[in-house]
């Protein structure tokens, strides 16, 4: 019987270089742990407040509005829409397709584009026309 | 999983192999991801639209029909796939069976208390008196 040796393994976790299509998969893990723990509890207070009454819903905006509170709503904004678009790429791949490496790599910029873009433009529209 | 020794060649396989078992948490995963993209944007597109942010409006819209009842669908499956999601976590990286159950059985815990939370605050403003 052949001597036993080391059986190659995948690189797995240790090997690995920063580039879209990872910076993608992980910004979408990230993004959903983000939304489900911080967003969905930010969800949960805001119903609350607007369910107890006037006042409490006054505490929750006039927190809501201060900068730490506006910093968390843009990151929520933006996790919303780099969770969505990469969401929907990660559909697109689930059918089989998006697999050349140009375009896979080019859908994985534009999904970062893309959520920087609506964030930007939804939070000029608030901060812009809402104050 | 295996039923033990009194079970056929069949039932011993069954749920061990690409046998459509064990799939169904990646279809759930996605079909919620594709509620998710409609209520998601109806949410946002709302809260843009409506003529302010304030508590009257707010209250007046979640009072309405077609703000109560996706605001109702968005508040489960948004909890339901954060669920789906952060199990997919745990199970990439909580390897002891015992810590996996726990945390899993946790997070179910967690997630249904907060979206109870949620939905009971949603009814006490879309069946109580007018703001």
């Amino acid at each position: 019987m052949a001597e036993q040796r080391a059986r190659p393994l995948s690189p797995h976790l240790g090997i690995w270089r920063w580039g879209p299509g990872m910076a993608a998969s992980i910004f979408h893990r990230i993004s959903g742990g983000a939304l489900t723990v911080a967003g969905l509890a930010v969800l949960t207070w805001w119903l609350l407040a607007l369910a107890k009454g006037a006042d409490a819903y006054g505490d929750f905006a006039a927190i809501a509005q201060t900068w730490v509170g506006v910093v968390v709503l843009i990151g929520l904004t933006w996790a919303f829409f780099q969770h969505l678009f990469s969401g929907i790429r990660h559909l697109v791949m689930d059918t089989g397709q998006n697999f050349d490496l140009k375009p896979n790599k080019a859908s994985a910029v534009s999904t970062f584009v893309g959520s920087v873009v609506v964030t930007a433009a939804i939070w000029f529209y608030l901060l812009g026309v809402a104050k | 999983m295996s039923l033990g020794d009194s079970s056929t060649e069949l039932g011993k396989v069954r749920g061990l192999g690409s046998a459509r078992e064990g799939g169904e948490h990646w279809i759930s995963e996605r079909v919620s991801s594709l509620a998710l993209l409609l209520l998601g944007v109806w949410l946002i597109a709302s809260l843009l639209f409506l003529p302010g942010l304030d508590y009257g409006t707010l209250r007046e819209w979640l009072r309405s029909p077609l703000g109560a009842v996706p605001m109702a669908l968005f508040v489960i499956t948004s909890f339901y796939h954060g669920l789906d999601g952060l199990k997919v976590v745990v199970d990439d990286y909580v390897h002891e069976p015992g810590s996996n159950f726990a945390l899993n059985t946790l997070l179910l815990f967690v997630a249904v208390f907060g979206a109870a939370f949620a939905l009971f605050a949603l009814a006490k403003i879309a069946f109580g008196a007018a703001a």
